[in-house]
């Protein structure tokens, strides 16, 4: 088995903001008129591949 | 009006296809080795870069099926057809942190499908047929609705009848049986650029034509706008999107067409890449989404000019009549090229993925043994065509066969899921037995498909009473949890009668 990377808890911040869906289940703050529930899913899509990104770079560093 | 083929939009559309299929066929000759071998005709021959692969998993994990489904479950029942956007969130760091191993074993053992892998890791023949048949059940009811989102969009055009699926499928047999999986990376690449151009289109059109977003939401009834919260006795609609959620996420990677995607990969770095750019399509079909609103606020379903489609394919026409209500004919020809081109793609990759699980798995595993490299390819070929043909004449000569696609779809995520014990926790242990294994993936599928059974086959939530609290909970994640109770305890309990000591082909340095 490989050892464990702290950077590969960048994995989990997700799962922990969508799963709980009383956080987001809510009108309120809209953004262009659209409501919470709604951009602030969408706005986890770009963020889950933003913290992806950090492992990645760790993972070809350790390669060199 | 809907009903006569609407000529601009036709003529553009056909112009489109034509070139698109003709690519395929060109894809032949591009990367070849000319090796006569199944990983060259159904891997791509596993030389496919960061930008391929991102195209192909693209085209192959956003079906036309989902560009139809997805905005017409949010146009009927509102908040809760959006968790594909928290489904399409968890899929990644599950791809990244998981699949890079999957690839490398599969590299290292020359492993064409999953079930190959599990043939290896465990040495259990019937454990692997479990996880190929399984993957085959589950990917046939997928390519069947790949037909039905074609149906909708040509019904959008005028265009009624069998001939034009007809023609449409036997362009994806041919090339696929040509090109094999060459043939979907190519036509990927122009099939994304249209969804993209449409995409951003119709978020700038339309909420432009509609006076915004802010109105858009307002025509949208008090009850869907949000999940229903949770109550004293019950943990509320959330659990249920939850769960689904995160079920499908852990399902979507099991899938064949997955599965072949990522092992068309030329290296672990494609794949942890991928993880990071695809999410891309994922804002693309969130925003996709949101057309099903845009459909509910623009009114379409009381128009008479879209009557006639409403009738014919329910709630599934809303982004169609979204569509030809606002935008040009030119570009109504152009958005549907899209979403038909759309469904070649994964069309021709699940056609391979099933093809090689049943030429690796079942032929050559019990019916030819000693098998050619050239005459397995030849087997894979000819079953690509049978599955697509089997496709066709489901959906065309079945009554009722879409609405039968659809509830195997539904039991296709709930059985596909079983398959995650032996493949992917298998990429870390050999603790659990094979016959641990077998035995709860059989357990999973049944009670899984009991629950839903429970339902009259209409939903995949069954409440579930915990601790005195209902919660009504997606059937894969409930039956996974039943599977890996049964695998657990009877690992402990075969390991303990028998040994632990078992054939395991791959070795440690395989997996890094």
């Amino acid at each position: 088995m490989t050892r464990f990377r702290p950077i590969y808890l960048l994995l989990f911040p997700p799962y922990i903001a969508l799963l709980w869906v009383g956080s987001y289940n809510r009108v309120d703050p809209t953004l262009f008129g659209i409501p919470f529930f709604y951009w602030y899913q969408l706005a986890w899509i770009p963020l889950g591949a933003l913290l992806l990104y950090p492992i990645y770079r760790a993972e070809e560093r350790r390669k060199d | 009006m809907a009903q006569t083929p609407n000529t601009t939009a036709l003529a553009v559309f056909i112009v489109l296809f034509v070139s698109v299929a003709f690519l395929g066929f060109s894809a032949a000759r591009w990367q070849r080795s000319g090796e006569a071998q199944i990983s060259e005709w159904g891997l791509g021959g596993r030389r496919f870069g960061t930008l391929i692969t991102w195209f192909l998993l693209g085209g192959d994990l956003y079906t036309a099926y989902t560009f139809i489904a997805v905005p017409t479950a949010l146009f009927g029942t509102g908040a809760n057809g959006f968790f594909a956007v928290p489904y399409t969130v968890f899929v990644y760091p599950i791809m990244f942190a998981v699949f890079p191993r999957l690839w490398s074993v599969a590299r290292a053992n020359g492993y064409v499908t999953a079930a190959d892998f599990v043939r290896g890791r465990f040495g259990s023949g019937a454990l692997a047929l479990a996880v190929a048949v399984t993957g085959i059940v589950a990917t046939m009811p997928y390519i069947a609705l790949q037909l039905v989102g074609m149906e909708v969009v040509l019904g959008g055009l005028g265009i009624h009848g069998e001939w034009p699926l007809v023609i449409a499928f036997a362009t994806v047999a041919a090339f696929t049986y040509t090109s094999g999986l060459r043939a979907p990376a190519i036509i990927a690449v122009a099939k994304d650029l249209f969804v993209y151009i449409t995409v951003i289109a119709a978020i700038i059109i339309i909420p432009g034509e509609l006076g915004g977003y802010a109105k858009i939401f307002a025509a949208v009834p008090k009850a869907k706008l949000l999940l229903a919260p949770p109550t004293a006795t019950s943990l509320g609609q959330g659990f249920g999107y939850a769960t689904l959620g995160l079920g499908s996420a852990l399902a979507l990677f099991l899938y064949p067409h997955a599965v072949t995607g990522l092992f068309g990969s030329a290296s672990k770095r494609v794949v942890r890449r991928n993880a990071v750019i695809l999410p891309a399509y994922s804002l693309a079909l969130g925003l996709i989404a949101l057309l099903g609103t845009m459909a509910l606020a623009s009114g379409v379903q009381s128009m008479p000019a879209y009557a006639h489609g409403f009738k014919m394919f329910g709630a599934n026409y809303a982004v169609p009549a979204l569509f030809l209500q606002m935008f040009p004919s030119w570009f109504v020809g152009f958005a549907f090229a899209a979403i038909v081109i759309g469904a070649l793609v994964p069309a021709a990759i699940m056609s391979i993925a099933s093809a090689n699980l049943f030429t690796r798995n079942i032929y050559r595993e019990y019916l030819h043994p000693k098998c050619s490299p050239a005459n397995e390819l030849q087997v894979a070929k000819i079953a690509a065509l049978v599955v697509l043909i089997g496709a066709l004449g489901f959906i065309i000569w079945l009554p009722g066969a879409q609405k039968f696609a659809i509830t195997l779809q539904l039991l296709g995520g709930i059985w596909i899921i079983q398959t995650l014990p032996a493949v992917l926790i298998g990429l870390y242990t050999r603790w659990f037995h094979p016959v641990a294994l077998l035995a709860g993936w059989a357990v999973g599928i049944v009670s899984g498909t009991a629950m839903v059974a429970a339902k009259n086959f209409t939903s995949s939530i069954y409440a579930l009473d915990i601790l005195g609290m209902t919660a009504p909970c997606y059937d894969a994640i409930s039956s996974l949890m039943v599977n890996l109770a049964v695998t657990v305890v009877l690992s402990f309990v075969f390991n303990a009668m028998l040994g632990g000591a078992r054939a395991d082909s791959t070795t440690v340095s395989d997996y890094i």
